[in-house]
C-alpha cells in the first residue's frame, strides 16, 4: 500500500481515499485508529475532520490512540506523514510538530476559498511548486489559529520550517489575509528532518476544477514523485 | 478514594480569544473596572484508592499526559478524600 489514511472516530477519511484512488490514481486504503500496524504504507495521511467531536482539545483523544505509537516510529524513520485540518492538530498534540492551535482569533468557523504562498519547494509535498508560487485552496476550521512561544518561532523561521503562509494575492502575508490569528500567517510547517508535514488549508478539496480551486494537487504530486524516487533509490 | 478538582488556564502570554471577546463585552455592559478575563478549563475525576500519594501521582501523570497541553496551558488541583 503506498497511501494509509488513518480513520478517527469523526475523520473524513472518504474524501482522500477518493483523491487518492479516483483523481490520481494510486494504492490508497484506510487503516483504523486500533491498529498496531501501519501494514506496508509509505505515506501516513491523518485526515481531517473533527476526531472524537473535538473533545478536550482538538486533535488530543486521538493522538493518544494505538496507532499514534506506531506512526511516531514510522516519522522518526523518515516515513512520509501528512497530516491536514484536524490531522494537523493532531501532529501538534502528539510532539511530532512544535506549537498549539487555538481559537480563531475571531471566534468564528472559517470556511472558504484561501490564496497560500509556498514558502519551502523544498520539502518531499512541495518539489511540484515553484518556490514563493501563489495557489488557492479551502480552508474550514475554527481551531486552526497557530500558536508557538517567539524562540520557538524563530527557530521555525530559521530551519526553514515554514511551508505555506496565508497571504493576498499579490503573496504579502498581511493581517487582513491571516483567516485566524496565526502566528506569522503560518497555514503549514514541516518538521527538522523534513518528512512530517502539517497544515490547516485542505488539498484534498482541491484537486479538481469543478471544485473551484486546484491548488491542492501539487502536494500529493509532489509526494507520489519524491515515492518513486525514493523506490528507484 | 480520593476526589480530584483540576483546575486547567491559559499560561501567561497565551492569547485567549474567548477570554478577549467576553472582557470586551463586559466593558461594553458597563463593567469598566474588568480586565485580564481568562476562560479555562475545570475538570474532577475520582481515584479509587486510598492512599493520597497515589492519587496525587495518577493525577498529576494524568494532567500532564492527557488533560492539558503544555504548548497553552498549565494546571493545579487539588485533592478532597471521599467518604
Amino acid at each position: 500500500m503506498k497511501f494509509a489514511v488513518v480513520a478517527f472516530p469523526g475523520s473524513s477519511c472518504d474524501d482522500y481515499l477518493y483523491v487518492l484512488k479516483e483523481v490520481l490514481k494510486q494504492e490508497a486504503a484506510s487503516i483504523s485508529h486500533r491498529d498496531t500496524s501501519l501494514q506496508d504504507a509509505q505515506c501516513v495521511i491523518l485526515p481531517g475532520g473533527s476526531s472524537y467531536g473535538d473533545y478536550l482539545r482538538p486533535g488530543a483523544l486521538a493522538s493518544l490512540s494505538p496507532i499514534m505509537d506506531k506512526v511516531r516510529e514510522f516519522a522518526k524513520e523518515g516515513g512520509l506523514v501528512l497530516g491536514i485540518g484536524n490531522g494537523f492538530q493532531i501532529l501538534l498534540e502528539t510532539g511530532l510538530l512544535p506549537g498549539a492551535m487555538l481559537p480563531n482569533s475571531s471566534l468564528r468557523f472559517v470556511c472558504r476559498q484561501q490564496t497560500l504562498k509556498v514558502e519551502n519547494a523544498n520539502t518531499p509535498f512541495t518539489g511540484c511548486y515553484a518556490q514563493g508560487q501563489i495557489i488557492q485552496m479551502p480552508i474550514a476550521h475554527g481551531q486552526g489559529n497557530y500558536y508557538l512561544d517567539p524562540a520557538s518561532l524563530k527557530k521555525l523561521q530559521e530551519n526553514n520550517q515554514i511551508v505555506f503562509r496565508y497571504t493576498d494575492e499579490a503573496g504579502n502575508a498581511t493581517e487582513e489575509a491571516n483567516p485566524n490569528g496565526s502566528v506569522d500567517n503560518i497555514a503549514g510547517i514541516i518538521n527538522q528532518g523534513g518528512n512530517v508535514l502539517g497544515m490547516m488549508p485542505h488539498p484534498e478539496r482541491s484537486c479538481e476544477a469543478a471544485l473551484g480551486s486546484t491548488g491542492g494537487l501539487g502536494l500529493f504530486q509532489s509526494a507520489i514523485e519524491f515515492l518513486a524516487e525514493r523506490v528507484k533509490a | 478514594m480520593w476526589k480530584a478538582e483540576i483546575r486547567i488556564t491559559l499560561k501567561e502570554g497565551v492569547v485567549d480569544p474567548q477570554g478577549k471577546a467576553v472582557e470586551k463585552t463586559l466593558g461594553e455592559l458597563g463593567y469598566s473596572q474588568v480586565e485580564q478575563v481568562q476562560i479555562g478549563k475545570y475538570v474532577e475525576l475520582v481515584v479509587n484508592t486510598p492512599q493520597r500519594a497515589e492519587a496525587d501521582r495518577q493525577v498529576d501523570e494524568i494532567c500532564r499526559k492527557v488533560l492539558i497541553n503544555p504548548v497553552l496551558e498549565e494546571y493545579t488541583y487539588q485533592l478532597v478524600e471521599v467518604l
